[in-house]
């Protein structure tokens, strides 16, 4: 039973229905027909008996003539061919006399003339009884002997002349009955046939929703924040407001959500950035020393075929190193000039050969202003750093777009190209270090950007989907004697 | 509601359409008529008024003595009688022409029991039993197998039984057929039409015996009636047989044609109506 109850709505609920309506349907139907049995029982017994009443006035007279043949006639009338079917249900009937004898009857070979009634079976010797113990009046036989007997009294002039009795087959109502009751289950089973669809259909339409639901509150868990708030139900009925709570819940979790994942984001790369940082700083300090001696040995030491060879190799070795530590370093030290629209130019002139390399057709749009306060330097970093990787995104015959508006609030810098977008895995550590969104450069543009990006207090995001990226900056306004702070 | 239904020697007579013609003449038909057969009375009415040269019309009645009493009444000129009421009615009646059966003016009484009965030979062993009468005056139907009885030693009023009347022979014929009738006794010229017409009728039932002949049922005309027509009409009757019109009228009535009837032929159903005499009158209605 428990597994019944276990069904889910989309079949609990309609299956309710339709038994409810099932029972009630075949209940109605049952006490219908249980009615129309009784009544018809009764109703083709009263038949019976008005066609008695009238054989009974014209049997008079052949009675008291003693004219077996006009009385045959009349008594086999009701069963010639001819009658209407359905009227007259009796099997037979029997003309007795006074002495209780068969006078005549419809059927000679199953009620002879001149037979006594009590031996033409227990049912009949036992009306036979009832009509000797109150003589003159109508009486009827119980249905368990396999006939119902329906006898009527013949009285002329205050003398018992003898009796008519109808002779049913126990069950003479049958036909009759099954044609009602045939035709009963037939509109039962057309009510169904239009109940039964139109139930399934709101029951359906009941427990889809509560399923979608349910659903949805399982996946709630495992909360993918892409998935939208659910208009499966636009009513406003509890149902509607379970809907409504959860999408209130949902867009709540989402949130949070998103939240955590951009604290947990900042942070790493917060760490990121001072343990890049502090490596940058102890590797710089010995660096630095290693380069002064570099030189030295170049200048003074003696020629030596040896050192001739490996110089360059330690030279070049120590001047990658260098780099990447420049890199990673933010080296934002000395170059505090303040920028200007022009600087936005000169980024342009700079990598228009680079543009052009790439064939890829651009459009700049410089309303930078020179209100901004930004250290030109880093700007100008930022600048070349997300243009040259859009210029590479957007790849042959793509299109980049470059705009820089400068405002009260700072300057916001946008730039869009239509490459290919950035996927899924690789969005989540877009700016940490080496993350290698080309195979170009050394994987550190981005995050440095996004080093700067930060030490100017500003923010940076990325839009990519519908086959168009774009990195947004903004960076509030600042002052010009900007000092890089010394950990950095 | 069974007259309609009707027999043979059941009479039937037209009712005369008195005004309708100046001096019709008065048919009472009676033995040769399974069913009312008005298609084949118009035929033959066509046929003699013509040749006759007056109106003719048939008068039809329920039972023996209705007819009986319409010629008591004077109300018929011909009538076709059996042969006991033509013995009864002699003082009023002239015999006209007797019909041919399979060419000979005779016919038989049958008794007849259900085919299902196997046992009985003869009248004797219906003692006990039901026995259906055609007509208080049917030769063959009542006075013969009474006049059989009294031959044995029996006593007609309690030999049987029970005993009632059906007022036609076909009846009698279903009587037994369907079994309420232990047995009857029927004319031979309708037991012999039906089971040509209906066997299933008289497949219900089995002739036992077949008495000797009697003279058929004559047609007789009253005693008054004109010499002349009445030997144009006797003329004409006995003439049908010789055309093709009067022959298919005579097919269907189930005859062969007719003969100047003679007395004779009906002494012996006289002799038996005197034994009878009055005395049986009971056994009537």
């Amino acid at each position: 039973m428990a597994r019944v109850f276990d069904l889910s709505f989309r079949y609990k609920i309609p299956l309710w229905g339709s038994v409810l309506i099932a029972v009630v349907a075949l209940t109605l139907t049952l006490s219908f027909m249980l009615q129309a049995h009784d009544d018809l029982k009764r109703d083709m017994l009263a038949n019976s008996d008005n066609l008695g009443r009238v054989l009974v006035k014209t049997l008079y007279a052949p009675m008291l003539h003693d004219d077996v043949w006009r009385a045959y006639e009349i008594v086999k009338a009701p069963f010639s061919a001819g009658s209407p079917p359905g009227s007259f249900r009796a099997e037979g009937l029997i003309l007795l006399d006074a002495r209780h004898e068969v006078f005549v009857s419809s059927q000679p070979d199953s009620w002879p003339m001149r037979t006594p009634m009590a031996r033409l079976g227990q049912a009949y010797a036992r009306l036979d009884e009832k009509l000797r113990a109150a003589p003159k009046t109508m009486a009827i036989s119980t249905e368990d002997e396999g006939v119902i007997l329906l006898a009527l009294p013949m009285i002329s002039d205050d003398v018992d002349i003898g009796h008519l009795v109808l002779v049913h087959p126990a069950g003479f109502y049958w036909p009759r009955f099954r044609e009602l009751a045939w035709r009963a289950l037939l509109i039962t089973g057309l009510v169904l046939s239009v109940l039964l669809p139109i139930n399934w259909y709101w029951g359906r339409r009941m427990a889809v929703p509560v399923e979608r639901l349910a659903e949805r509150m399982d996946e709630l868990g495992k909360l993918d924040p892409e998935s939208s708030p659910s208009d499966d139900y636009p009513y406003r009925d509890e149902l509607g407001r379970l809907f409504q709570a959860y999408n209130r819940m949902h867009a709540e979790m989402a949130e949070k959500a998103t939240l955590e994942q951009r604290m947990v984001k900042a942070d790493r790369l917060a760490a990121l950035g001072r343990l890049a940082a502090g490596i940058a700083h102890e590797i710089n300090n010995p660096l630095g020393g290693l380069m002064t001696s570099l030189d030295t040995v170049k200048l003074h030491a003696a020629p030596d075929p040896v050192l001739d060879r490996f110089l360059p190799y330690l030279e070049r070795g120590l001047a990658q190193i260098r780099d990447i530590v420049a890199a990673l370093l933010v080296e934002t030290k000395a170059r505090s000039r303040p920028l200007a629209a022009q600087d936005i130019d000169d980024v342009r002139t700079l990598l228009a050969q680079e543009a052009k390399k790439r064939d890829v057709e651009w459009t700049w749009d410089n309303r930078a202003g020179d209100a901004s306060g930004l250290p030109a330097t880093l700007v100008r970093q930022v600048l070349i750093n997300l243009v040259l990787n859009a210029l590479q995104a957007a790849g042959v015959g793509g299109h980049v777009l470059v705009r820089c508006v400068g405002s009260e609030a700072g300057l916001k810098l946008e730039i869009e190209n239509d490459g290919a977008v950035i996927p899924d895995e690789l969005m989540k550590n877009l700016f940490e270090p080496f993350t290698g969104l080309n195979e170009e450069g050394h994987g550190l543009g981005l995050w440095v950007t996004h080093q700067i990006v930060e030490q100017l207090g500003g923010g940076i995001h990325v839009e990519s989907r519908d086959g168009r990226t774009r990195f947004s900056v903004e960076l509030p306004k600042g002052d010009c004697a900007w000092q890089p702070s010394a950990s950095v | 509601m069974e007259r309609r239904e009707f027999i043979a020697l059941g009479a039937l007579l037209f009712s005369p359409l008195a005004h309708a013609d100046p001096q019709p003449l008065r048919i009472g038909l009676t033995p040769t008529l399974l069913h009312e057969r008005h298609a084949l009375l118009a035929r033959w009415k066509a046929y003699l008024e013509p040749r006759l040269g007056v109106p003719v019309s048939f008068v039809l009645r329920d039972s023996y003595s209705d007819t009986m009493d319409l010629i008591k009444q004077r109300r018929l000129d011909v009538a076709w009688l059996s042969d006991y009421p033509y013995v009864l009615m002699k003082p009023h009646v002239r015999l006209l022409v007797t019909p041919l059966k399979d060419g000979r003016p005779y016919y038989r009484s049958y008794l007849i029991v259900p085919a299902r009965d196997k046992r009985t030979r003869s009248l004797a062993d219906l003692e006990g039993k039901i026995f259906a009468y055609a007509d208080p005056y049917s030769h063959t139907g009542y006075l013969f197998p009474r006049h059989e009885l009294a031959a044995l030693g029996k006593s007609p009023k309690s030999f049987f039984g029970r005993t009632f009347f059906t007022w036609s022979h076909r009846k009698a014929i279903e009587a037994v057929a369907q079994h309420l009738a232990d047995g009857a006794a029927v004319e031979s010229y309708v037991w012999d039409a039906l089971a040509r017409e209906e066997p299933r009728v008289t497949g219900g039932t089995r002739i036992v015996s077949r008495s000797r002949e009697f003279g058929f049922p004559p047609l007789v005309t009253l005693k008054a009636f004109p010499e002349k027509t009445f030997q144009s009409l006797r003329r004409v009757l006995m003439e049908m047989e010789r055309d093709v019109q009067g022959r298919e009228i005579l097919a269907d009535l189930h005859i062969n044609g007719f003969i100047p009837a003679k007395p004779d032929l009906y002494a012996e159903v006289e002799s038996m109506a005197r034994q009878a005499g009055r005395q049986d009158d009971g056994a009537g209605i």
